[in-house]
């Protein structure tokens, strides 16, 4: 573990994928896994995806680097849920194993041995493309989100968040993500499920 | 112009030491490489090889810097004749999102000099 705080309580339970639900803007919206097969379509969401959702340089810019970022997120031991209004994907939220140790970026020494074919941290983010915002996905993604991470025992999620997204910091409070860091340039929160 | 590298021994500052080394090679800028000596990172390497292999042929002043990296290295620009502060940073997380460490936030938020990111 990484030094990093996390509730004692655990949150949830929460249903995974799928869901099938009617958003607040009256569109009918599916909530699966992910896997390779949704690669095109993501990529498709991440090439149009709008500059100014960006957060901490994700998604990527340059097309190359998207294919790249979104390759290595449904990678093996990332789990993936997408929302799809009809045949197109406008939202995706993903865990991604951390196997980092504290100030090790590479070497990984005898005394600091980590067993990186069992992670005990994910990282979670979550996309949704503009024009489905503020419409009740990015809950229902999260939500589907953690029940599979529940389901695969997960349990230690964190993620860091731009202080002022206050729709952001709502959505993750609301679900059971608690404040474990507030003196690092973004604010880091995380759960435990 | 005359440029200031912050190095620490990571792989970032590192990099942007390199960076700096093959503009100045071009441009003939003067470089001063701030060898930070106190640094977490730079307490399992030897910099002062690092940087001389970095440097290569190019002529460089060395500073050395003990004490706080970050607030030393800003005192160091600020009140030297340097055009630019050049540190290398921004990390990636699991995820690809950039971390700012404190060393990083610290030096954008204090320094008057100019300063160069190089990722």
């Amino acid at each position: 573990m990484t030094g990093r705080t996390y509730p004692d309580e655990r949150a949830g339970p929460f249903e995974g994928p799928p869901r099938r639900f009617t958003d607040a803007e009256g569109r009918d919206i599916a909530v699966r896994d992910a896997d390779a097969d949704d690669y095109d379509d993501l990529v498709a969401m991440y090439d149009a995806f709008d500059p100014e959702d960006r957060a901490q340089g994700i998604p990527p810019m340059r097309p190359d680097d998207v294919r790249k970022w979104v390759a290595d997120l449904l990678g093996e031991e990332c789990s993936n849920v997408v929302a799809r209004h009809g045949d197109d994907v406008v939202g995706h939220a993903t865990l991604v194993p951390d196997v980092a140790t504290p100030g090790a970026d590479d070497d990984v020494t005898a005394t600091d041995a980590v067993d990186t074919s069992d992670p005990e941290e994910y990282e979670l983010a979550i996309f949704v493309t503009r024009a489905y915002q503020g419409a009740g996905i990015g809950t229902q993604l999260l939500e589907a989100l953690l029940g599979k991470g529940q389901a695969d025992g997960v349990e230690y999620v964190w993620l860091t968040v731009e202080r002022w997204n206050d729709p952001a910091l709502a959505l993750y409070r609301s679900v059971g993500f608690v404040t474990s860091n507030a003196e690092t340039f973004e604010l880091e929160m995380g759960i435990r499920l | 112009m005359h440029l200031l590298v912050g190095v620490d021994g990571s792989d970032d500052s590192l990099a942007a030491l390199s960076a700096t080394v093959d503009r100045v090679s071009e441009t003939g800028d003067d470089l001063t490489v701030a060898l930070l000596l106190d640094a977490e990172a730079a307490a399992d390497v030897d910099l002062d090889e690092l940087v001389r292999d970095a440097l290569g042929d190019v002529n460089a002043t060395r500073e050395r810097v003990s004490g706080d990296p970050a607030s030393r290295l800003v005192e160091l620009a600020d009140g030297g004749p340097y055009d630019r502060l050049v540190v290398g940073g921004g990390s990636r997380s699991p995820l690809g999102k950039v971390n700012l460490d404190q060393f990083l936030e610290f030096v954008l938020l204090n320094a008057t000099t100019t300063l160069t990111l190089v990722r």
